[in-house]
């Protein structure tokens, strides 16, 4: 935009840079997560994620198996094995007999231990121990150092899905968003028409304030609900946690925006398509569902992406209107209660958190055009 | 599958019984009231009646429902706050003594200030920096997109992410969060940062400015694009410089955008919860009042009285961006 | 079958600003009427008016003896062609057209042969799938009339309907138009435009308004040759015609006038006694103002030539007669060898000259 052709190729080099190291900084954490999520629950605990291409170095402990009958060669015990549970490409570089001494031992070297003992692990894992006499009692612990190669998974994913109950969830999280999202596009697109193009008393009024309900904190609203919630769910018998509880919740939340997008896209219409509508004999409400409507579509479009991506990433009216139960949880509900109960558990965690961020990313990614002529039609005059 | 079946089914009782509503509500007008193959006295009267009603059978619902659950509520806290924790007692300004006398409340009053000027500004300031150049280069698009990306992530989601980048292990092990590991690798030592008061506010807002951010960007970034080639082109040729054609020409014109940004980021951070409620619940300093009116709700059984005179506290916050809304909105459409 | 009446028809808004005062009219069948005006004086409200998409504040309208102000558009017999043409944008050429009549429950095949029928009378049959935005301005404002045109209206209303399209297709539409009105010699139109040339070659009879009022109805060239005040006489015509001060000096079978350029002369009106002496306005055109070559003719007008504009079919001069005055113009036939500064003596024949009261009404018509 601005240009001088003296200064522009350093000025450029510098933004782009900049720009470069800004898009890094943003896209990072999200990243990590991701990558995290597929790692090895064993490799996430105990190196960075973005180590997660080279092979990990870990001090690891295995403890001898004694079998029943043990064999003999040339008049000692001898017990083989491998260290490593699974086969694969690992490399053992050192190994030790004691706790104190880990790496005592480079791989393939013979240690001598006490009461005539020798033990020899190979850069493979296998591990020979022989003994003059009969082993017995606990097996002997092995330490050893390794190079474990990286290791991506699945498998995260599928405990969360089933054991954590973040399966579960997520059709809650989708039982909950699908009406919460198009029962207030419905209600705000007709009240929006009745404030943009019909006359009765009162719309300035109501235009306004509409505008003021747009910041009201929903803090105001949470006690005074909950209280009338508990009643009303006392007279029908059906409690106070219920879905349509919450959609009326949502719904009543997301309004002011609603018809504040609305109304201002509806009074932007030209007023005499609506004029000729009226001179060919169409009602109101044949107005509203045939030229309204239609021609309405893109605001449509860009609130329901708004109310859908802060339906499902809403924690605190989920928390109040539907409870923690387990059958009621949502995927946010759901994510906090694992951030308390498997606080420690970034297998778990990173998983969970990317199945609750999946949907809107990708409502996100897929939509944008529409989101930020949304967003633009509510903030820019 | 089961539940799958009967999610579908209880959704789309929902969302008929709603279109129901508006399609036999106006088609019983029209029945009552016909205006078609009567006589033209008649029609002119049921006209009348009909264009009467029918606005109110229109935007009723949204009416019922923002009374119900926006007004309605605003009065009823109010009231609250002057009744015991049980809502039946009436104990005058109690609750307001206790709050202007309890530590916890200042403790989240600053940090809530703190938020409140840190957020907005770094957030706008951010925005407004990175839209001027995404602007420049032919990669912008791409780049915006990535900045914009967290606007989709929960506060919850994002205090995952970010937590796992605060991760602090203890004595030799490796670190696995991306900032001790940094520290580290320079030489540092590493800290459990969250546990950091006062500092640890500032970590906390990080991953709100790393969501708002995209917001203000693309918003600006907009306002930008809006700007007359003329007056830029126009100030190239009076020799101004870059800089001097941002800060002079450029920013002048989209003030009003920056003050609209602005204040929907305030607003935001006023009512900002589960970021708090999720790193650190409060714990190490760094309380805010949304989480500490959620806390009241429901700490011991539920507190109504206290948890209502916090609400206040930051509805009152909200009112002057309320007013000076609703005034900018009466402006544009007095200007229509 | 369609007469209009207006009768005292008055609007006020409701913050009690009075913007149509008692308009009285008389529309008969197969009349086309021009409403024209300058912007804001109030023609497109009184259009609207008739329509029904705003309401009457006082007085009554009828069409065909009915009185219908309390009657919704659809069902007044009226269609109306809007200024931006208001083509459902979703629809297509085709729906867009039919909307009315399926609005109006009209079966399947009637709509089909309606539609069909109007297309063809405009050369829209191979548009007919088409959306508005694939279309030209001026296939859009075919279609705008089409869709008038399959309602079967008694009166057809159109609000500027060619000022959004260049001036080429300007004259082209307003052709058809005309051709429209030819083939549909039993339908009443009404037209509103700010344009005169469209008003005097469409009209039957133009309706000036100014400020709320009718300045005068009348044939578009009564209108031009005898205008009923200075308003008028001076909106339509271009350039503009010259309204110079005068005094009468002598009244009888023909009127002495003393310009306050001192020029007198004798122009043919029959005054009455007790008007000599008053103030008056002295019009006349430009296109009629003439070389003076011969001393019979009186000077109308004498001075310095200010600007001189060649049009190639006609030469414009700007002639500043004194200090202060507003310049007169005369359009002369021709490419005419003047420059500025020349001195130029200027005469009409003395039926081109028009004479208005203090008050601007035309000595003629009282």
């Amino acid at each position: 935009m601005v240009t001088s052709s003296t200064t522009r190729s350093p000025l450029t080099f510098v933004v782009h840079l900049t720009v470069l190291f800004l898009v890094v900084m943003w896209t990072i954490p999200t990243a990590g997560l991701f990558i995290s999520s597929i790692r090895d629950k064993d490799q996430l605990s105990v190196s960075g994620w973005w180590t997660a291409l080279s092979a990990s170095e870990q001090r690891l402990v295995t403890r001898i198996e004694i079998p029943k009958d043990q064999s003999m060669e040339n008049g000692q015990y001898v017990i083989r094995g491998n260290v490593f549970a699974e086969a694969g490409d690992n490399t053992v570089s050192q190994f030790g007999y004691s706790s104190l001494k880990p790496q005592a031992f480079e791989a393939g070297t013979k240690a001598e231990m006490k009461k005539g003992k020798t033990l020899i692990v190979q850069a493979n894992g296998d591990y020979v121990i022989t003994s003059p006499k009969a082993f017995k009692g606990r097996g002997q612990r092995v330490f050893y150092t390794a190079e474990i190669p990286p290791r991506f998974t699945l498998d995260n994913y599928r405990e969360v899905l089933t054991s954590e109950g973040l399966g579960k969830s997520f059709i809650n999280s989708l039982t909950v968003t699908i009406p919460a999202t198009i029962i207030p596009i419905l209600m705000a697109a007709f009240a929006a028409y009745a404030l943009a193009w019909m006359k009765f008393p009162g719309r300035a009024l109501m235009v306004a304030a509409v505008v003021g309900l747009l910041v009201v904190p929903l803090q105001m609203s949470l006690i005074p609900l909950l209280r009338s919630y508990n009643v009303i769910g006392e007279f029908l018998g059906t409690g106070s946690k219920t879905y349509v509880g919450i959609w009326l919740a949502h719904t009543a939340f997301g309004l002011p925006l609603a018809i504040y997008l609305l109304r201002n896209y509806i009074a932007g219409l030209p007023r005499e398509i609506i004029e000729s509508a009226r001179v060919d004999g169409a009602s109101e409400f044949d107005i509203f569902r045939k030229i309204i409507l239609p021609l309405s579509f893109p605001a449509l479009a860009s609130f329901s992406i708004f109310q859908f991506l802060w339906v499902w990433n809403d924690l605190l009216i989920a928390m109040v209107f539907l409870g923690n139960n387990e059958e009621q949880l949502v995927l946010t509900g759901r994510l906090r209660e694992l951030l308390g109960s498997r606080g420690g558990n970034w297998e778990i965690l990173t998983a969970s958190a990317f199945i609750t961020i999946i949907v809107p990313l990708g409502v996100f990614i897929g939509l944008q055009r529409f989101l930020v002529r949304g967003l633009l039609s509510g903030s820019v005059k | 599958m089961g539940q799958l079946i009967s999610a579908l089914f209880v959704m789309s009782i929902g969302v008929l019984g709603c279109a129901i509503y508006f399609y036999g509500s106006n088609l019983l007008l029209d029945i009552c009231f016909p205006t078609k193959n009567r006589p033209h006295l008649v029609i002119a009267k049921n006209l009348r009646i009909t264009n009467t009603i029918r606005p109110w059978l229109f935007i009723g619902p949204a009416l019922l429902a923002l009374g119900f659950y926006l007004i309605f509520p605003v009065f009823d806290s109010l009231r609250l706050s002057f009744l015991d924790r049980t809502g039946e007692n009436f104990i005058g300004f109690d609750n307001y003594s206790w709050l202007f006398s309890s530590s916890e409340f200042f403790e989240s009053f600053k940090n809530n200030m703190l938020w409140l000027i840190v957020v907005p500004t770094a957030a706008t300031f951010l925005g407004l920096v990175i839209a001027t150049m995404t602007d420049r280069i032919w990669w912008g698009n791409i780049a915006k997109s990535l900045i914009f990306m967290p606007m989709a992530i929960s506060f919850i989601g994002a205090s995952v992410i970010w937590k796992f980048i605060y991760d602090f292990r203890s004595g030799d092990d490796a670190q696995i969060g991306l900032l001790n590991a940094i520290v580290v690798f320079f030489g540092g030592e590493p800290q459990a940062w969250i546990t950091i008061p006062f500092w640890n506010n500032f970590f906390l807002m990080a991953i709100l400015i790393w969501i708002q951010t995209g917001f203000a960007m693309v918003i600006l970034s907009a306002a930008l694009r809006g700007i007359s080639e003329e007056t830029i082109e126009a100030a190239v040729l009076d020799g101004a410089n870059g800089v001097q054609i941002f800060f002079r020409i450029m920013v002048p014109q989209i003030w009003g955008t920056i003050a609209v940004v602005w204040t929907t980021i305030t607003i935001l951070v006023l009512k900002v919860f589960d970021i708090v409620l999720a790193m650190t619940n409060g714990q190490w300093n760094t309380q805010v009042l949304a989480n500490q009116m959620f806390d009241w709700m429901f700490r011991g059984g539920g507190d109504s009285g206290r948890g209502a005179v916090i609400a206040i506290i930051i509805m009152v916050l909200v009112i002057p961006i309320m007013v000076w809304n609703i005034r900018r909105a009466n402006a544009e459409m007095e200007g229509r | 079958m369609a007469d209009l009446k207006l009768t005292n028809v008055k609007k006020i808004y409701d913050n009690n600003v009075e913007v149509m005062r008692d308009i009285n009219l008389d529309i008969k069948q197969g009349e086309f009427i021009v409403f024209v005006g300058p912007s804001g004086c109030g023609k497109s409200t009184l259009l609207r008016m008739i329509s029904g998409l705003e309401s009457i504040s006082g007085g009554t309208l009828e069409i065909d003896g009915d009185v219908v102000n309390d009657i919704p558009p659809a069902l007044r017999g009226i269609a109306m062609v809007f200024q931006s043409y208001a083509l459902y944008p979703h629809m297509t050429v085709y729906d867009n057209m039919a909307f009315s009549l399926q609005i109006a429950k009209v079966s399947k095949e009637e709509i089909d042969k309606q539609v069909r029928k109007a297309a063809d009378m405009l050369q829209l049959t191979n548009y007919l799938d088409r959306l508005p935005k694939a279309l030209s301005g001026g296939q859009r404002q075919r279609v705008a009339i089409g869709r008038a045109i399959v309602r079967q209206p008694k009166v057809f209303l159109f609000d500027e309907p060619l000022s959004n399209l260049d001036a080429a297709l300007r004259v082209a539409t307003r052709m058809e138009i005309a051709n429209l009105k030819e083939s549909m010699p039993e339908s009443t139109m009404i037209y509103v435009t700010h344009d005169q040339v469209e008003a005097m070659t469409l009209a039957d009879r133009i309706v000036l308004l100014s400020a709320g009022n009718i300045e005068q109805v009348g044939a578009p060239l009564d209108l031009y040759e005898n205008p009923a005040n200075v308003f008028v006489a001076k909106f339509i015509g271009s350039p503009a015609m010259n309204i110079i001060p005068a005094t009468i000096t002598q009244v009888g079978k023909e009127a002495e006038l003393t310009l306050n350029t001192n020029h007198n002369f004798l122009m043919p009106i029959e005054l009455k006694e007790q008007e000599k002496g008053l103030s008056a306005q002295f019009g006349v055109r430009p296109e009629d103002l003439k070389v003076r070559e011969s001393e019979t003719d009186p000077v109308l007008v004498e001075g310095d030539i200010s600007f001189v504009e060649s049009l190639g079919e006609a030469t414009l001069l700007y002639v500043k007669t004194q200090e202060g005055a507003d310049l007169v113009v005369a359009k002369l036939a021709g490419t005419l060898n003047y420059k500025r500064g020349d001195r130029i003596a200027l005469t009409a024949k003395p039926e081109k000259m028009h004479l208005f009261n203090a008050a601007g009404d035309n000595y003629r018509r009282l």
